[in-house]
């Protein structure tokens, strides 16, 4: 397959990530669709990588998939400790910060 | 149609559909378990590039361990005040319209970007140059994500202790 098949499968993937952070209302939907972004960000990288001969963006996919799931693991921890004290995991009701 | 058009058109269909269905099922639970579909899915691409070790890595910590933690956050949160596991979504035609303006964008620079050439032959294994990259060029990266992962490590605790 050329290198635009593997950019335009990354892009529709990207986009419909896009999506479910725009339209979820739980705040772990919204973590859910930032996942399928950074995999479509990861495809792009690693066919990149193929395609030009270099390794640096298949190192970067495995620093990226290591950071992600270091990012999950504080950002659940912070969706559960929201839930303890507010009783809610909607996105819309956590307007603490609001002016 | 070649043997790698076949996988990549099969790939492609069950990752697009999975990611589909992540976004849009009403309940949350089932959500994940797409995701989770997707992320093997994503693994596939991965040795469609010749990329085994990351596929074994996208199985291990993506399929493995974000599901399961994702799975647990659910159990923790929603069903500790029997709400029920539905998640509505909202704003369903501005996001729609919002992220097909930015598939747009994105297609339209492929369009535009000149032809790639084909793909290069594979030079030795792929796995044992990204070992000896791992400690040659990207060693004091690679330092920087153990001390990153004991950073998160301590944060998640510190969220999680029981009592301040």
């Amino acid at each position: 397959m050329p290198l635009g098949a593997y950019l335009v499968l990354a892009a529709l993937v990207f986009a419909i990530g896009l999506f479910g952070v725009l339209t979820r209302r739980n705040a772990v939907g919204i973590l859910l669709g930032i996942e399928l972004m950074l995999n479509a960000v990861n495809i792009n990288l690693v066919a990149f990588a193929r395609f030009t001969g270099g390794l640096a963006g298949i190192v970067f996919t495995l620093f990226i998939i290591a950071i992600t799931v270091a990012e999950v693991a504080v950002g659940l921890a912070l969706v559960i400790v929201i839930f303890r004290v507010r009783r809610t995991v909607e996105a819309d009701h956590l307007d603490l910060l609001r002016g | 149609m070649t043997l790698e058009t076949a996988a990549f058109a099969g790939v492609a269909v069950v990752l697009l559909g999975s990611s589909l269905a992540v976004v849009l099922t009403p309940n949350l639970f089932h959500a994940v378990l797409w995701l989770a579909a997707a992320l093997v899915a994503t693994g596939g691409v991965f040795l469609l590039l010749d990329a085994p070790f990351l596929f074994g890595v996208q199985l291990l910590l993506y399929a493995g361990g974000v599901v399961t933690i994702v799975v647990f956050a659910i159990m923790l949160t929603e069903r500790l005040v029997g709400q029920t596991l539905r998640s509505a979504s909202r704003f369903l035609i501005n996001g729609a319209v919002l992220s097909a303006a930015v598939f747009v964008g994105v297609a339209g620079f492929l369009v535009q970007a000149p032809a790639a050439g084909v793909r290069p032959a594979l030079a030795g294994d792929l796995t044992v140059a990204l070992g000896r990259a791992l400690v040659g060029a990207f060693a004091v990266p690679l330092e920087l994500l153990g001390v990153l992962l004991v950073i998160a490590l301590l944060g998640a605790l510190y969220f999680a202790r029981s009592e301040p």
